[in-house]
């Protein structure tokens, strides 16, 4: 697993990378009442603005880690927000994306790193 | 934090793990290890406790008779003080020149004096302008008590526990109680929408009062986070954010708060500070209202997002000036101020979010139904 510096987690799952946000992130935003997700095929630079997230206290933007296209949205989280709370390092990922520079997962972090980035 | 000011119950919300924010000048609680959408939902459903201390207390006193400091008060805010009997509370307005609102308040008639509970951003404003406008009264800051507030439908049973002759309070009622923790003055209201007490207690006794309280099963502290989704809820404004010098009573939706003895026709009209602004307005109607609006879907809708009334095109016609996801509601809500012919309830419009414009519909306020005990 690699992390970034918005404090996203990525994951290799049969040759595509899905993408959800950290414990630290889900503690940091508070409760968690809306999700936006992105249309499954959109193709996406890094760092666009790919999901929209609200807190009870502000909206926040997910950005895509890769270049790519996103392949599958998490359609469970537009129900049921909260989830993200619950289980962000699990069920409540965001989107799967197929990258079209694998090598971009090489500037991340490795777990403990992001530990260390975290102080 | 250090060049913020700390209430008598610092202490206590770092040792109960709270998220501390600076607000107002203050050190305070945005939220407690259970969050915001549990403290909302617990205050809903049993007793959250908020320390409300930073708000500013403050005496008004004549140098002659109760009657002088409530007549002399009248030329300040809107509102009937002097047939506001001894041991009532009533919530009014200071306004300037231009009808627009300088603070919301609670005063209530403590018998000898007014009792006063001002907003804590504006405080030193409000002390200055009474000193100003009121040279013949005694302005006193209160500097050495707390003030708290327990809030829910459980708030009867728990504090009626610890100080028994609450329980036959109405609301907006007010007293001074004797009690384990010295002198409490309580008065029977909030900014929740829920039944419930605001508590003055000494400093000194404040930490005790407020550990008695939470040591029952039904009270949870609660921070500013859920404060502020629950009076939302409520229909409740903000000052600084739904009404400011910018915006009239009658604007906001506040001409309830003006009795008809001040009003065109009564036997004390007008005499305070934009008068002829807002007496016209209460006869002819303002030119735009706050109105409650709901968000389609579940995005919120925040402070400062712009209002259509079609989806493509035009200039803005009105403004957010709160939003927020409603726990107890279970959707988005918003305030804001549209024109008057726009206020109408189920009036369509769209507000602009990220570039796009979503759909909102005027609501009655209200969003979810008051519980006060009448």
């Amino acid at each position: 697993m690699k992390f970034t510096e918005e404090h996203e987690w990525l994951r290799d799952e049969d040759g595509v990378t899905v993408v959800g946000i950290t414990q630290h992130a889900a503690e940091q935003l508070g409760d968690i009442v809306f999700v936006e997700l992105p249309e499954p095929g959109t193709e996406v630079s890094k760092d666009d603005e790919v999901v929209v997230i609200e807190s009870v206290k502000a909206a926040s933007d997910i950005l895509a880690p890769l270049d790519g296209e996103i392949t599958e949205v998490n359609e469970a989280l537009t129900d049921e927000p909260g989830k993200v709370n619950e289980d962000p390092m699990g069920d409540a990922w965001f989107f799967k994306i197929k990258a079209a520079e694998p090598s971009q997962m090489d500037d991340y972090m490795d777990e403990a790193a992001y530990q260390d980035f975290l102080g | 934090m250090s060049d913020l000011e700390t209430t008598p119950l610092t202490a206590l919300h770092r040792a109960l793990g709270a998220k501390m924010v600076p607000f107002a000048g203050y050190e305070m609680p945005v939220q407690f290890p259970a969050g915001v959408l549990k403290e909302h939902l617990h205050t809903r459903a049993a007793a959250g406790l908020f320390d409300v201390s930073h708000m500013g207390q403050v005496i008004v006193r004549s140098g002659e008779s109760h009657e002088s400091a409530a007549a002399a008060m009248e030329a300040l805010l809107p509102v009937d003080v002097l047939d506001l009997p001894e041991g009532r509370q009533r919530y009014g307005v200071f306004t300037n020149e231009t009808g627009g609102i300088l603070d919301d308040l609670m005063l209530a008639n403590r018998g000898d004096h007014l009792f006063l509970v001002v907003n804590a951003a504006r405080r030193d404003h409000d002390i200055a302008h009474l000193r100003a406008g009121l040279p013949r009264c005694r302005i006193e800051e209160i500097k050495h008590r707390a003030l708290l507030a327990l809030q829910g439908p459980k708030a009867e049973a728990v504090l009626a526990g610890l100080v028994p002759g609450v329980a036959s309070m109405r609301f907006m009622d007010v007293g001074v109680f004797r009690s384990d923790h010295g002198e409490l003055w309580i008065s029977r209201s909030g900014y929740t929408g829920e039944d419930g007490y605001e508590i003055s207690v000494g400093a000194g006794e404040a930490e005790t009062l407020a550990r008695a309280l939470l040591a029952h099963e039904d009270v949870a502290p609660v921070g500013l986070g859920a404060r502020d989704s629950l009076r939302l809820e409520a229909g409740l404004c903000l000052y600084g954010h739904d009404i400011d010098t910018n915006t009239t009573p009658v604007e906001a939706g506040l001409a309830w708060a003006i009795q008809k003895v001040r009003r065109l026709g009564g036997i004390r009209e007008g005499g305070f500070p934009g008068a002829e602004r807002i007496l016209d307005e209460l006869e002819n109607g303002p030119t735009r209202r706050r109105v409650g609006l709901r968000p389609e879907g579940r995005a919120p809708m925040r402070e400062g997002t712009e209002l259509h009334a079609v989806a493509e095109g035009g200039d803005p016609v009105g403004k957010i000036t709160s939003g927020a996801f409603g726990p107890t509601l279970q959707a988005p809500m918003s305030m804001g101020y549209v024109p008057a012919d726009m206020a109408r309830e189920g009036t369509r419009l769209y507000g602009d979010v990220r570039g796009r414009r979503r759909p909102v519909t005027v609501t009655p306020l209200p969003f979810v139904p008051a519980g006060f005990k009448r």
